[in-house]
C-alpha cells in the first residue's frame, strides 16, 4: 500500500485553460441576471428627475420610498386606480385555493398509482406522461369552453380548476415517483393492519411526505404566482391577479413614463415567491436530495 | 385457532405459472414452516393466504371460513414481515396501535393489548422512540408485537430473521418459539433456513420450483425424506449422496457402486422394490457413522476407506473418506478427527435401517 501512494503521487490542482472558461462563462450567466436585477433595484429608489438624465447604473442622489407607495397605492391598472393592493389580494385569493386543489388532486392520484392495484395504471401514467407535454395555449380555447358550461368562468374557482387541471400531469408523475421509493412491503403491512385507502393515505403516507410537499409547494406557488394568461384569460374583472394589473400598469402610457414606479411595481410583484424560497429554501433543497424515503 | 388449508392452488404472474395446483393442510396450533431454497414461492404462498396476491384459481380456508375472495384485513391474519416494514413516522406505540385502531375496539382493549405485548416483548423501554432509532432486533420485536395486538387466529411470518446477524438470530428464534408455546397459534414461517424449519416448526413443508416436496414433522422429515430434493436440502453436513446399481443376488437385494464395494440390503425396509440394474442413489448421514467398532456390529454395514481430508466445523470435526469414486463425509469427535491423518485408513460402520434408497432418475424414495 506504501508503494502504491509512492507511485501515484496526487496531481497537483491547478486552474488549467477548459476551468477558467467554464469560471468566464459563470460569471457571464451571472452578470447577466444580476445588472438589470440592480438596475431594477436602484432605479425603484430614484426620483424621476434623476431617471430622466440618464445614467441608469448610478446609484440614487437621494433614495426615495415614493415609488414603491405610488405603486402599491395609488398605481392606475385600467381606470382603477388604486394601486397594486387590489392584485395582491386576488392573487392571494387565487393562490390558496388553486394551490390546494392541485396539490391535493395530484397527490391522491400519484398515492394510488404508485401503491394500490389500479386497473390501467400503466397506460394512465403514459397518457399523463403525454399530457405534461401538452403546450397550454393548445388547450385553451377548449377550457375557456369547458369552464363556460361549467358556469364558472371569469371566477376565482374557473382560475383554481385550469391551475390544477394543468399542474396535474407533471404532478401525479412527481408525487408517484417518489412514492414508487416506499418499500412494497410497507404499504401490504398497512392493507392488513387498515386496508383503508384513506386512512393510509392520511396515517401512513402524507406524514412521509414532508420533503416532496416542499418541492411541490415551492413550484406550484411560483408557477400560479406568476401566472399571466390564466389569469387573464380565466379571471373577471375583479378577480385579475397581481401578473395582470401590474402588465396594465406598465403599458398603459398616459404622459411620462414612470420607470421608478414601474420598477417598484415589478419588485413588489416578484417579492411573495422570493419570499417563499427564502424560508422553505433550505428544505427544497433537503427534498430533492433525500429522494428516497428512509425509515 | 383455526387450521388453514390450501386446495389446488394456481398461481401465474402472467405466462409464469409459480404454483401449479398445490394442497397442503395445517391444523390448528401447528407451527408449519414453509422451507425451502430462493424463488421457490413460499412468499408467493404466504401472500395468497394473506389476501396480498389473488390465486389464478384453488380455494384457501381458514377453519371453516372460505377466505379466497376475502380482503386480507376481514381474514383475521396478523404478518411479520421480512424487512420488519414499521411505519417510519410513527413511535413503536404508534405502530402497534395502528392494526388496532382501524379494528374499533373499545380505548380500554386495546391500552390492554398493547400493554400486553409491550410487556411480553420487553417493549415498554421503548414505546415512544421511532423505527429509526431501534436496533435490529428491537425492530423485530416491535414487528412480532404489532402481529401479536391484533389477537389474530393465524400469525404469518415472512423470513423474519433473514436481516439479523448470528447471535440475534439464535435469540429471536426461541423468542418465537416460546411465543408459540404460551399463546398456541396456528403460525405459517416462511424461511429458507433450515435451521430454523427444524427448531421451530411442528410441520414443516418442503417446497421447491412451486411444488411441495414432502410434508411432515421435522423427524419425518429429516430421518425419512421423501424426494432426492429433500434429502439434499435437508441436513448441515448435507447427506451423503451415492449413485449405484441395485442388484438381486442370491443373498438378496443389495447395491453395487462403480468400485464394484456391495451393500447388503436385506434389513432395509423398501417402499417399492425396484428393479434389478436399476439406477439409485444411496444416502448416508455424516452423523449416523459408527467409528472403530470393537467387533462387527448387527445390521450395519462396514466400510473400511481411505482418509481424503479432516475438517473442523466448531464443536465437531467432518472426515472426508474416498468411496466409490467419490467422498464419504462423515462427522465425528474433535478428539477421534485429531488423531486422523489423511491417508489413514479407517472402519465406520452405518446401519442399514437408516439408509436412504432414491430412485436416480424419479428422485422418489423407495
Ligand atoms: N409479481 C411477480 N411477477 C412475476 N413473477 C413473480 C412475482 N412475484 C414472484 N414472482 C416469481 O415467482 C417465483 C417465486 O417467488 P417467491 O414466492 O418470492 O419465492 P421465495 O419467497 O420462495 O423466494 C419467483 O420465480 C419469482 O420470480
Ligand atoms: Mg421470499
Amino acid at each position: 500500500m506504501t508503494d502504491a501512494t509512492i507511485m501515484y503521487p496526487r496531481k497537483p490542482k491547478r486552474i488549467k485553460g477548459r476551468s477558467i472558461a467554464v469560471l468566464v462563462f459563470l460569471t457571464m450567466a451571472a452578470l447577466f441576471f444580476c445588472v438589470p436585477l440592480y438596475v431594477l433595484i436602484v432605479t425603484s429608489f430614484k426620483e424621476m428627475d434623476q431617471i430622466r438624465e440618464g445614467a441608469m447604473f448610478s446609484l440614487p442622489t437621494t433614495w426615495t420610498l415614493e415609488p414603491w407607495r405610488f405603486a402599491w397605492f395609488e398605481a392606475c391598472s385600467g381606470l382603477n386606480c388604486s394601486g397594486l393592493r387590489a392584485g395582491f389580494w386576488n392573487s392571494v385569493v387565487i393562490l390558496v385555493p388553486s394551490l390546494i386543489a392541485s396539490i391535493a388532486l395530484s397527490i391522491v392520484t400519484g398515492y394510488a398509482l404508485a401503491l394500490w392495484d389500479v386497473k390501467w395504471a400503466g397506460p394512465f401514467l403514459f397518457l399523463l406522461f403525454l399530457c405534461a407535454f401538452v403546450p397550454f395555449q393548445i388547450i385553451m380555447y377548449p377550457l375557456i369552453r369547458l369552464t363556460v358550461t361549467m358556469g364558472i368562468y371569469g371566477s376565482i374557482t374557473a382560475i383554481a380548476f385550469v391551475h390544477s387541471v394543468l399542474a396535474m400531469p407533471i404532478l401525479t408523475l412527481i408525487f408517484r415517483n417518489y412514492y414508487k421509493d416506499i418499500p412494497p412491503e410497507l404499504i401490504k403491512a398497512a392493507i392488513m393492519d387498515s386496508g383503508s385507502f384513506w386512512r393510509i393515505f392520511v396515517e401512513i403516507i402524507l406524514p412521509m411526505s414532508g420533503n416532496i410537499l416542499i418541492v411541490v409547494l415551492i413550484l406550484q406557488i411560483t408557477s400560479i404566482w406568476n401566472d399571466y394568461l390564466i389569469g387573464v384569460t380565466f379571471g373577471g374583472l375583479g378577480t385579475k391577479p397581481m401578473t395582470v394589473h401590474l402588465a396594465n400598469m406598465v403599458t398603459v402610457s398616459t404622459g411620462t413614463i414612470s420607470y421608478n414606479v414601474n420598477m417598484a411595481a415589478a419588485l413588489l410583484t416578484a417579492i411573495p415567491p422570493l419570499v417563499i424560497y427564502f424560508v422553505l429554501g433550505k428544505f427544497f433543497v433537503q427534498g430533492i436530495a433525500a429522494g428516497a424515503i428512509k425509515g | 385457532m383455526p387450521s388453514v388449508s390450501f386446495e389446488y392452488i394456481v398461481k401465474r404472474f402472467g405466462a409464469i405459472t409459480v404454483l401449479d395446483g398445490l394442497n397442503l393442510a395445517v391444523e390448528d396450533g401447528d407451527f408449519l414452516v414453509l422451507l425451502g431454497p430462493s424463488g421457490c414461492g413460499k412468499t408467493t404462498l404466504l401472500n395468497l393466504l394473506a389476501g396480498l396476491l389473488d390465486v389464478s384459481s384453488g380455494r384457501i380456508m381458514i377453519g371453516d371460513r372460505d377466505v379466497t375472495e376475502l380482503d386480507p384485513k376481514d381474514r383475521d391474519l396478523a404478518m411479520v414481515f421480512q424487512s420488519y416494514a414499521l411505519y417510519p413516522t410513527k413511535t413503536v406505540e404508534g405502530n402497534l396501535r395502528f392494526g388496532l385502531s382501524a379494528r374499533k375496539l373499545p380505548k380500554a382493549e386495546a391500552d390492554q393489548r398493547v400493554q400486553w405485548a409491550s410487556e411480553l416483548l420487553q417493549l415498554t423501554p421503548l414505546m415512544r422512540r421511532k423505527p429509526s432509532e431501534l436496533s435490529g432486533g428491537q425492530r423485530q420485536r416491535v414487528a412480532i408485537g404489532r402481529a401479536l395486538v391484533k389477537h389474530a387466529d393465524v400469525l404469518l411470518f415472512d423470513e423474519p430473521l433473514s436481516n439479523l446477524d448470528a447471535k440475534l438470530r439464535t435469540e429471536m428464534r426461541m423468542e418465537i418459539k416460546k411465543l408459540h408455546e404460551t399463546l398456541k397459534p396456528t403460525v405459517v414461517y416462511v424461511t429458507h433456513d433450515q435451521i430454523e424449519a427444524m427448531t421451530l416448526a411442528t410441520k414443516i413443508a418442503v417446497m421447491n420450483k412451486g411444488e411441495i416436496q414432502q410434508f411432515g414433522t421435522p423427524d419425518q422429515v429429516y430421518e425419512h425424506p421423501e424426494t432426492l430434493f429433500v434429502a439434499s436440502f435437508i441436513g448441515s453436513p448435507a447427506m451423503n449422496l451415492i449413485n449405484g446399481q441395485f442388484t438381486v443376488t442370491d443373498g438378496g437385494p443389495g447395491v453395487v457402486f462403480a468400485d464394484q464395494t456391495r451393500i447388503d440390503l436385506t434389513e432395509y425396509t423398501f417402499a417399492s422394490l425396484p428393479r434389478d440394474g436399476d439406477a439409485i442413489a444411496v444416502g448416508m448421514r455424516p452423523e449416523h457413522f459408527v467409528h472403530d467398532p470393537v467387533e462387527a456390529l448387527p445390521g450395519h454395514t462396514a466400510f473400511d476407506l481411505t482418509v481424503g481430508m479432516v475438517e473442523r466445523t466448531g464443536s465437531d470435526a467432518l472426515i472426508s473418506l474416498d468411496f466409490a469414486d467419490d467422498q464419504l463425509f462423515v462427522r465425528a469427535e474433535p478428539d477421534r478427527a485429531a488423531k486422523t491423518r489423511p491417508g489413514d485408513r479407517v472402519q465406520v460402520h452405518y446401519p442399514t435401517a437408516k439408509l436412504n434408497l432414491f430412485d436416480a432418475k424419479k428422485g422418489r424414495r423407495l
